[in-house]
C-alpha cells in the first residue's frame, strides 16, 4: 500500500532493510541460541547513524519523529525482535531526557547517545510493581547536592550493557504517585550494581537484568525535570515510544510472512506445492490483511504524535494493542504452515513465535493498552 | 593524502547476458550496482583517509545513470564523484577506458594513491588498474589484501600470489588493485544517504577531457570479442587400486610411459 512515505523515509526503510538483510537475518538465529548481546549489530546501527534519528540536530541528531522511528523498528524486527528492542530500550532512556531534560543534562548525554557510543535503559518496573506501576518502592532521598537511591528495578531491557539509565523512585512516599521522580543515573556509579540476567522465552539476545540500587548516591543535578512529575515523565515518554514497539510487531509479522511464502511455495505434500491448498492460501490473505491494516493503524498513530496532537495515550495504546495481538496470530499462523519444521529451531518462525509474546506484554500489557484506550474513550464522549 | 578510487557500474546480477549480433553486455532491464571488488576499493580509500586524512575522490566512466554508483560511493563517505559520460565513451575495451581515466585523473591533477578493484564482475579481465598505472607512469601493485603502511612517500602492502603473500614496498604516488580479502565494506550511514542525495556530481565529456576520440569508446578499443567461454580444465585422474607396493609399481610404469620420469 502507498504511504506517501518522504524520500528521506524512504532512505531510512532502504538503509535498515539492507542491514537486517545482510547483519541480522545471517547471525539471528546464533545470537538467540547464545543469548549473546547483539553488540556488532548496535556498532552497525550506530556506524548508520540510526541511534541519532529522534535526537534534535543540535544535539548531533537528526531531529526526525515517531514515524521515522517506527520504519526503523519495522525494519530490524523483520529480521530479529532482540536486536530491535535493544535499539528501542534506548529511546525509551532517552526521551525522558529530550522531553524533561536540562540544557545541560541534554548537552551532557544526547550526543553520545546520537551517535551510539553509549546505550540507554529505562528502568520503572519492579517486582512488586508492573501494571501498577505506582506501587514503586525505591526510594531517593535528597542529601545536600546528592540524592541516595535505594532500591531494585526488575527486567530492565538493555541492563549491564547500557550506560545511561533513567530511574523513576519515590521522593515522597506519602504522596503516592505524585511523589515520584524521574533521575539520571550513570553506570559504574558507586552502590549501583545489577543483579541477574533473565533467561527468557523470546527476544533472547537482549539483555533483561536486575538493576540494584544502594545508598547509591547520584549528584542533585541528574533529577530530570522537578521532583513528584516522575510518572508524568514515565507515561509522556511511553506514549512516545509506544508506536515503536507497534512497529516491532508489524515487522516481526513481515519476516514471519516472507518466510512463511517462500516455504510454502517450495513445500509439496500430494504431488504440489502447499501454497496450492486454499486452506493454505486463506491463512497467507489473512496474514497479509491483518498486517497491512496494522501498519496502516501504526503509522497513522505515529503521524497523530508526529503532529504535535495532545491526546496521545489512546492511538499509542490502539497502535499496540492491535499490532502485537495481529503479530501473536500472523507468527502462530506461520508455525501452522511450516508445519513440525516451523517447531523446529532449523526455521525462523518458531523464533518468530516466541519473540511475538513479549510485545503483548511489555510497554503495559494489552489488558492495561485497553484500559486506557476505554477511559479516554469514555472521556471523550462524555466530553462531548 | 589524496586518494582516488576508480570504480564501475555493473549489472547486478551473476547472470550476465550477451548480445549475440555485438557480443556485449545487455544491462537494459538490468539493476545496476557498484562492482563488488570495486567496494573493498572504496571501503580502504575510507579506511586510509581516516587514518592518515585527506581526501578521497571516486571516479567512473559510465552512461548518466552510472551517476548512481557515485552517490552509494558519497554515501559511504567518499568526498567527492566525477563521472565520464559521453557517448564516445560508450562499448570502450580496458585499453580505452584506461585511456579516460588517465586523462580525467590528468585533469584532476594531483593524487597519492589510485586504488581500483583486482577486476570487474562483467569484464573479469583485472586489466585496467595495471594499464591505467601504465599511462600514468606511476608503479603499481595488484592483489593487494593489506595496507600495512604510509610513510615518507612510500606505501607497504601485502599482494596475494599463488600460495601465500608477498610484502612490498612502493614510493608513491603510485596504483594498488584490491582484493576482497582486504576488508570488509561498510553500509552506507543515513548522514551519508544524504549528502549524497543532494551532492554536486562532475560531469566530464570527451571534450571536457580533451580526448583524442580515436582513443576512447569502441573506436579506441583494438579488443575483438569473438567468444566468451569459460576455459575447460583437461585434467584426466585415475585411481590406482591393490596395495602400496603393486600401487607403485603401476605408478612408475605410468609416469615412464608418459615420458615423466
Ligand atoms: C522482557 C521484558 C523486558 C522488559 N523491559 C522493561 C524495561 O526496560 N523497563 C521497565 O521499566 N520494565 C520493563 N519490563 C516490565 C514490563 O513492562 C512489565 O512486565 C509489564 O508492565 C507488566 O507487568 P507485570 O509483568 O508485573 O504483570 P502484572 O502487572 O502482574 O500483570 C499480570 C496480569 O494481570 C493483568 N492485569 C494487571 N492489572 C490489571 C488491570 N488493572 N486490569 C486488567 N488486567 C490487569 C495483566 O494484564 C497481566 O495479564 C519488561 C518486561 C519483560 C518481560
Amino acid at each position: 500500500m502507498e504511504y506517501f512515505l518522504t524520500d528521506e523515509q524512504k532512505m531510512i526503510k532502504d538503509l535498515v532493510g539492507k542491514i537486517t538483510e545482510e547483519k541480522i537475518i545471517p547471525t539471528r538465529a546464533e545470537l538467540d541460541e547464545e543469548e549473546k548481546f547483539p553488540w556488532e549489530i548496535m556498532k552497525v546501527l550506530a556506524d548508520s547513524d540510526l541511534f541519532g534519528l529522534y535526537i534534535p540536530e543540535e544535539y548531533g541528531g537528526f531531529g526526525m519523529g515517531c514515524l521515522e522511528n517506527c520504519l526503523v523498528m519495522e525494519e530490524l524486527s523483520r529480521g530479529c525482535c532482540g536486536v530491535s528492542v535493544t535499539f528501542a530500550a534506548t529511546a525509551l532512556g532517552t526521551y525522558p531526557i529530550l522531553l524533561h531534560g536540562t540544557e545541560e543534562q541534554k548537552k551532557k548525554y544526547l550526543p553520545d547517545i546520537a551517535r551510539g557510543k553509549r546505550l540507554a535503559a529505562f528502568g520503572l518496573t519492579e517486582a512488586n510493581a508492573g501494571s501498577d506501576a505506582a506501587g514503586i518502592q525505591t526510594t531517593a532521598v535528597k542529601d545536600g547536592d546528592h540524592y541516595v537511591l535505594n532500591g531494585t528495578k526488575q527486567w530492565i531491557t538493555n541492563g549491564g550493557e547500557a550506560e545511561v539509565y533513567t530511574i523513576i523512585a519515590l521522593t515522597d512516599k506519602s504522596k503516592g504517585s505524585r511523589g515520584a521522580s524521574a533521575f539520571i543515573v550513570e553506570k559504574d556509579t558507586p552502590g549501583f550494581s545489577f543483579g541477574k540476567k533473565e533467561k527468557k522465552m523470546g527476544i533472547r539476545c537482549s539483555a533483561t537484568r536486575e538493576l540494584v540500587f544502594e545508598d547509591c548516591r547520584i549528584p542533585k543535578e541528574n533529577l530530570i525535570g522537578k521532583e513528584g512529575i516522575g510518572f508524568i515523565v514515565a507515561m509522556r515518554t511511553l506514549d512516545i515510544t509506544r508506536p515503536g514497539i507497534s512497529a516491532q510487531a508489524v515487522g516481526l509479522a513481515q519476516g514471519a510472512l516472507e518466510a512463511t511464502l517462500e516455504y510454502s511455495r517450495q513445500r509439496k505434500q500430494f504431488g504440489q506445492t502447499i501454497s496450492s491448498f486454499q486452506a493454505i492460501q486463506h491463512m497467507l490473505a489473512d496474514m497479509v490483511t491483518q498486517i497491512e491494516a496494522a501498519r496502516a493503524l501504526v503509522y497513522a498513530a505515529a503521524k497523530t504524535i508526529d503532529s504535535g496532537a495532545k491526546n496521545i495515550s489512546k492511538v499509542s495504546a490502539m497502535s499496540k494493542l492491535f499490532a502485537s495481538d495481529m503479530a501473536m496470530k500472523v507468527t502462530t499462523d506461520a508455525v501452522q504452515i511450516f508445519g513440525g519444521y516451523g517447531y523446529m529451531r532449523e526455521y525462523p518462525v518458531e523464533k518468530m513465535m516466541r519473540d511475538a509474546k513479549i510485545i503483548q506484554i511489555y510497554e503495559g500489557t494489552n489488558q492495561i493498552q485497553r484500559n486506557v484506550i476505554a477511559l479516554q474513550l469514555i472521556k471523550e464522549s462524555m466530553a462531548r | 593524502m589524496e586518494i582516488i578510487v576508480c570504480i564501475k557500474q555493473v549489472p547486478g546480477t551473476t547472470e550476465v547476458k550477451i548480445d549475440p549480433a555485438t557480443n556485449t553486455l545487455i544491462r537494459e532491464g538490468v539493476e545496476s550496482i557498484i562492482n563488488p571488488f570495486d567496494t573493498y576499493a572504496l571501503e580502504e580509500g575510507l579506511r586510509m583517509k581516516e587514518r592518515w586524512g585527506g581526501k578521497v575522490t571516486t571516479i567512473t566512466m559510465g552512461p548518466p545513470q552510472a551517476e548512481k554508483a557515485l552517490r552509494e560511493a558519497i554515501a559511504m563517505g567518499i568526498d567527492e564523484g566525477v563521472l565520464l559520460s559521453d557517448r564516445a565513451f560508450a562499448g570502450a575495451d580496458t585499453l580505452a577506458t584506461s585511456y579516460a581515466l588517465f586523462r580525467a585523473i590528468e585533469k584532476i591533477g594531483s593524487y597519492d594513491l589510485i586504488i581500483c578493484g583486482k577486476q570487474t564482475m562483467d569484464g573479469d579481465t583485472g586489466q585496467v588498474g595495471p594499464e591505467l598505472a601504465e599511462r600514468l607512469g606511476t608503479p603499481f601493485v595488484t592483489y593487494v589484501k593489506k595496507v600495512e603502511e604510509v610513510n615518507d612517500g612510500h606505501i607497504k602492502v601485502e599482494r596475494m600470489i599463488e600460495d601465500g603473500y608477498e610484502v612490498v614496498e612502493m614510493p608513491l604516488p603510485g596504483l594498488i588493485t584490491v582484493v576482497k580479502e582486504i576488508n570488509e565494506p561498510r553500509l552506507p550511514s543515513l548522514r551519508g544517504m544524504m549528502k549524497a542525495k543532494s551532492a554536486e556530481i562532475t560531469i566530464w565529456t570527451a571534450s571536457d577531457l580533451g580526448v583524442d576520440t580515436s582513443k576512447v569508446g569502441l573506436a579506441g578499443s583494438p579488443t575483438q570479442v569473438v567468444r566468451i567461454f569459460a576455459p575447460e580444465r583437461s585434467r584426466k585422474s585415475e585411481i590406482l587400486q591393490g596395495d602400496v607396493s603393486s600401487q607403485v609399481d603401476q605408478l612408475v610404469k605410468k609416469l615412464r610411459e608418459a615420458k615423466i620420469v
